[in-house]
């Protein structure tokens, strides 16, 4: 569906460059009043805030579609459950699918910008080969776990009348805890220990500073591993509640 | 085969009064009505039989087809088809089954509907061979080559019905449930239809329930009806067994439902 339509794809990719731009215009003021507070280099922060704004549909909790909500309020989801196919596994992938489509169109553009900006205001290649290698399963595995977390929150549509008061307060607890309003980094130390350990740090925070360095070697690896754990967690779970809620809860409508 | 038995299902619906009142009231205590939806409900259908499930609004029809599509599970009774508890097997068994469901839309709403299609193809691992074959012969029965390049949201209501039957029928499933297909049909396409189901009955013996309140399908598709009112299972034969079938039939059935109370 991402790829269907074409306006909605430019608009996404100027607001985004525009966004971009904003967020680094606020962090390098932030490092010119003091340098020494800042825990990230000026260079990271910018690569964080690029590749943030490039991949936004494939890291972001909210992405999640309306269309699957409604379908389940007003009884459509009876569709899909005649599908000789586990309810989880198609809205796990339809939900994957939703992200790529929409992320394979705009995150070129946005990231070919930022890479003529110059340095440390744009982004550049991965700093050692390393860093380069571990991004990628880190990118993945945290598209997955952010995949993993809508559907816990689509399991638990199912067993309310409306999901709008879930999904505000997911959203707004997902955009802090995972490190999408302010790097996790610049959290203050001990808020900073327990963040790393959530599964929201898995979502975006770890592959992004993966990138950039920020994150390197032995430590890197650990993250890659919590990054798995929290997706077998998560799936687990959502599995086993969205069974439960397909099995219990009459469908609404005729 | 298919076999039901004594299947019940209740339904607790929260009820209040209108008015500020009531809504306050309704905090502190939900008051519920408890609705027999299925009451000892039994029958059985042979393979290739066209049967017409009929009743008023209300009455337990679609909760008796979501039961024996598998997708709710009943109070009490036993439903076995083709060997298989509906509910149970939910995959094996659905990967048999093909629905209609008049008011909901089972296609992708944003893409051409060939690209649906093709997803059902996968979902339900259709030969491409077979699924070619299917294609084309819905294509050319129902009128559909002008439309399969459409996104659906841009189909009408008739474009889109003759669509979602084809649709339902791509995997070559021994039965198919119609729940109003012919709904917002012009005349043309409701022809159509209706010629379209008799021949897949004919040649691939799939075995239709079908639940409308278009009495003219019923007589054009099926010989054998079941009654249901209130849950209970009130007729099971044929047209000829109503009253009057053979004048205005909205009035016979009308007569009907008074006559049994529904």
């Amino acid at each position: 569906m991402g790829l269907q339509y074409r306006a909605a794809a430019l608009a996404g990719i100027s607001t985004q460059a525009f966004w971009g731009g904003m967020e680094i215009l606020m962090f390098c003021a932030f490092y010119r009043a003091d340098p020494s507070a800042f825990p990230m280099s000026l260079e990271s922060t910018s690569a964080y805030v690029w590749l943030q704004q490039a991949f936004l549909a494939l890291f972001m909790g909210w992405v999640m579609e309306n269309e699957i909500f409604e379908s389940i309020q007003n009884g459509n989801i009876a569709y899909e459950l005649c599908r000789p196919i586990g309810l989880y596994r198609m809205l796990f992938v339809r939900s994957l699918a939703y992200r790529l489509s929409r992320t394979v169109l705009r995150c070129f553009p946005i990231l070919l910008i930022a890479a003529f900006l110059p340095s440390p205001y744009g982004i550049s290649l991965p700093p050692t080969p390393a860093a380069g290698m571990l991004f990628l399963p880190g990118m993945a595995l945290g598209l997955f776990v952010s995949v993993a977390f809508t559907m816990l929150i689509y399991s638990l549509a199912f067993f309310t009348i409306s999901p709008a008061g879930i999904r505000m307060v997911a959203l707004s607890a997902l955009e802090i805890l995972s490190g999408s309003i302010l790097p996790i980094p610049f959290f203050p130390k001990g808020m900073r220990r327990v963040l790393e350990i959530l599964p929201f740090a898995a979502m975006q925070n770890v592959p992004l500073r993966i990138y950039s360095g920020d994150i390197s070697g032995y430590e890197a690896i650990r993250a890659l591993s919590l990054q798995a754990f929290w997706l077998v967690v998560l799936v687990g779970t959502g599995v086993i509640l969205m069974n439960r809620a397909s099995k219990k809860v009459t469908l609404q409508g005729g | 085969m298919i076999e039901v038995q004594h299947l019940c299902k209740t339904f607790r619906v929260a009820r209040r009064g209108a008015g500020f009142g009531q809504a306050l009231h309704s905090l502190f205590r939900k008051d519920y009505a408890e609705i027999r939806a299925l009451d000892d409900v039994s029958f059985s259908i042979q393979e290739g039989e066209m049967v017409g499930y009929i009743g008023p609004n209300g009455a337990g029809k679609s909760s008796t087809i979501k039961i024996l599509s598998g997708i709710l599970v009943p109070d009490s009774g036993s439903c076995i088809i083709n060997g298989r508890v509906p509910w149970q097997d939910r995959i094996s068994h659905v990967r048999e089954i093909g629905v209609v469901f008049g008011q909901r839309t089972q296609l992708w709403w944003d893409v051409p509907v060939l690209d649906s299609y093709e997803l059902l193809r996968d979902i339900y691992e259709v030969p491409e061979v077979v699924y070619q074959e299917n294609l084309e012969e819905f294509t050319d029965l129902l009128n559909l080559s002008e439309l399969l390049k459409t996104p659906v949201r841009q189909l009408s209501l008739g474009q889109r019905m003759r669509c979602e039957i084809a649709a339902s029928l791509l995997h070559n499933p021994k039965i198919l449930f119609l729940d109003e297909p012919t709904i917002g049909l012009d005349a043309v396409s409701k022809l159509a239809v209706r010629k379209f189901i008799l021949k897949r009955n004919q040649f691939h013996h799939t075995t239709v329930i079908l639940t409308t309140h278009d009495m003219q399908d019923i007589e054009a598709l099926t010989k054998r009806i079941i009654l249901i009112g209130r849950g209970k299972i009130l007729l099971d034969g044929t047209l000829e067994d109503i009253p009057g079938s053979h004048g205005n039939m909205e009035q016979a059935m009308a007569d009907l439902y008074r006559d049994y109370g529904i």
